[in-house]
């Protein structure tokens, strides 16, 4: 590099600019799991339903996300979208989408997973007092299910909030591609790359933590 | 297999056609430009899009298996130092201690000093999946490309930058390897654990040595349990492949990018990609699956189970 050594001045003086990038990155990660858990919860409740259409569409879902790089998720859907609704409405929306839709089939597997390992007799016990499937569901399997999904679901957070990095490819202004954008006007790469660096294993590590807190937490109960 | 491969068929119609339903989605479908196999203006072809996306294809699976190979190899080393739990003691040579001292990985006995090589082993091991596991692949793909010439030894770095062979896909299979290989070693790990120690304590009492313990009981039950979690590994690195568009790799992704900057026909190609895509991971689960069956232990539940 031609300026030569670490000049660690040009990080504090872009920290307002990377704090705005940092701020959509959450915003895309918080939305991202919200939507994506909503929906991740229809398509696991679908996939195990006892009707086979509903199961084998879920399923179909499931598998056709699971196999496509979310980069190529995003593009469909950054072309798509506008093309559905006949209307531009920007990048942020279409990303969105294509993280909900995305990050939905994963979910879907994780509830699943949840709602088999909650034991058979509860819900004969529910259904023996009466409770159609939809209350079964709502007052006993649910709830014992999330508790036991509590800390997958949280490594799940963890790696949509790294994947939301690839947003890059479009050109939203997320965490990295601001720092990117810091990086290549002020021919600064090596500094703003390491701190983007050193940010998201701190954030993530952090997760990491609270992902263990919570497994001994459930783990001793 | 059959089966499978109809699931797949049968979901792509399914999805297409749901695309096709959707709302006022008028698109004018190309489909003849994926069969452009050189450059015909008439024909729409601007380019040869059927080898662009045939080249794509390769390079996918070149830049998956390479790295996968890495992944596999390194993966493998640090899961199985994760699960060291025993002192591994080397005597340092003609160095005397005059006085008795004992921390965690350094120790004296009878004025000989012994430093706990298994202890420096199995704290890399932690720290290497930690920071592989908690950097974006993105941003540590950039640190490859861009950062790492520029921290190491002039002369290397020069050498990096000028005379690597194929500088982007090297560094994208290099980068891909070592972050897999930080997924790899928790599996591996995983397996290991997931062994009752009677297991371990049976081959000790038979007087195999650690390394026959771990060489013809742990590893051999443990790769093969964990099969299926590696299979979702493998089809990750196809799928994370993808990311190295972003440092100029002309892999499937960036070729139906292309195509779609070259032709406007971007639905076309996407579709071409995502039926690649599918195919490869049906081609590779199928396969998984004979292996997991031609592996298999006679009478091991767990592995039947799943």
């Amino acid at each position: 590099m031609e300026s030569g050594g670490f000049d660690f001045h040009i990080v504090f003086h872009s920290i307002p600019f990377l704090a705005k990038g940092m701020g959509l990155t959450l915003l895309l990660t918080v939305l991202g799991i919200a939507g994506g858990l909503v929906f991740g919860t229809v398509l696991a409740l679908a996939r195990l339903a006892p009707f086979k259409v509903l199961s084998f569409a879920a399923g179909t879902y499931v598998n056709f996300f699971r196999s496509m790089p979310l980069i190529l998720v995003i593009f469909w859907f950054y072309f798509l979208v506008p093309l559905v609704l006949g209307q531009e409405i920007g990048a942020f929306q279409s990303v969105l989408i294509a993280f909900i839709m995305f990050e939905a089939a994963y979910y879907c597997e994780i509830m699943r997973a949840g709602i088999q390992s909650v034991r058979v007799g509860q819900a004969y016990a529910g259904e023996a007092l009466g409770l159609t499937y939809p209350q079964n569901m709502r007052y006993v399997v649910l709830p014992q299910a999330f508790r036991n999904m509590i800390p997958i679901l949280v490594s799940q957070a963890i790696v949509l909030f790294q994947d939301t990095a690839l947003v890059y490819v479009v050109g939203l202004s997320d965490f990295l591609y601001s720092a990117d954008i810091i990086a290549n006007s002020e021919n600064r790469l090596m500094e703003m790359y390491i701190t983007v660096a050193i940010v998201y294993f701190a954030l993530c590590s952090w997760g990491q933590f609270q992902v263990r807190n919570l497994q001994k937490k459930f783990a001793h109960e | 297999m059959m089966r499978g491969a109809l699931r797949v068929g049968l979901s792509v119609v399914v999805l297409l056609g749901l695309t096709g339903c959707a709302g006022d989605f008028r698109y004018n479908w190309q489909w003849s430009i994926l069969t452009c196999t050189s450059e015909n203006i008439d024909a729409g072809c601007i380019g040869p899009y059927f080898y662009w996306i045939l080249q794509g294809l390769w390079w996918t699976i070149a830049v998956a298996s390479a790295a996968w190979v890495i992944a596999f190899s390194l993966g493998s080393v640090i899961g199985i130092l994760r699960t060291l739990d025993k002192p591994i003691l080397v005597v340092v040579p003609f160095v005397k201690s005059p006085i008795y001292f004992r921390t965690r990985w350094i120790g004296t006995s009878k004025g000989i000093i012994t430093v706990d090589v298994g202890w420096f082993l199995h704290g890399f091991a932690n720290i290497y999946v930690t920071v592989f596991r908690n950097v974006p692949l993105l941003v540590q793909l950039f640190l490859w490309y861009f950062v790492f010439p520029e921290l190491v030894p002039h002369d290397a770095g020069m050498w990096l930058k000028r005379d690597l062979p194929f500088p982007e896909v090297s560094t994208a299979i290099f980068c891909l390897g070592l972050y897999t290989a930080s997924r790899v070693a928790e599996q591996v790990r995983a397996g290991i654990n997931s062994i009752s120690r009677g297991q371990q304590y049976a081959a000790m009492a038979i007087g195999l040595t650690p390394v026959q313990v771990y060489r013809y009981v742990l590893l051999p039950v443990s790769f093969r349990i964990i099969i299926p979690p590696l299979t979702s590994d493998f089809l990750g690195v196809f799928k994370n492949s993808s990311l190295a568009l972003t440092i100029g790799v002309l892999e499937l992704t960036a070729m139906t990018r292309q195509i779609e900057e070259y032709s406007y026909a971007g639905f076309e190609a996407f579709t071409a990609a995502t039926v690649l895509y599918i195919g490869v991971t049906a081609i590779v689960m199928g396969a998984m699956r004979i292996v997991e069956a031609r592996v298999r232990i006679p009478g091991m539940i767990s592995l039947q189970a799943k």
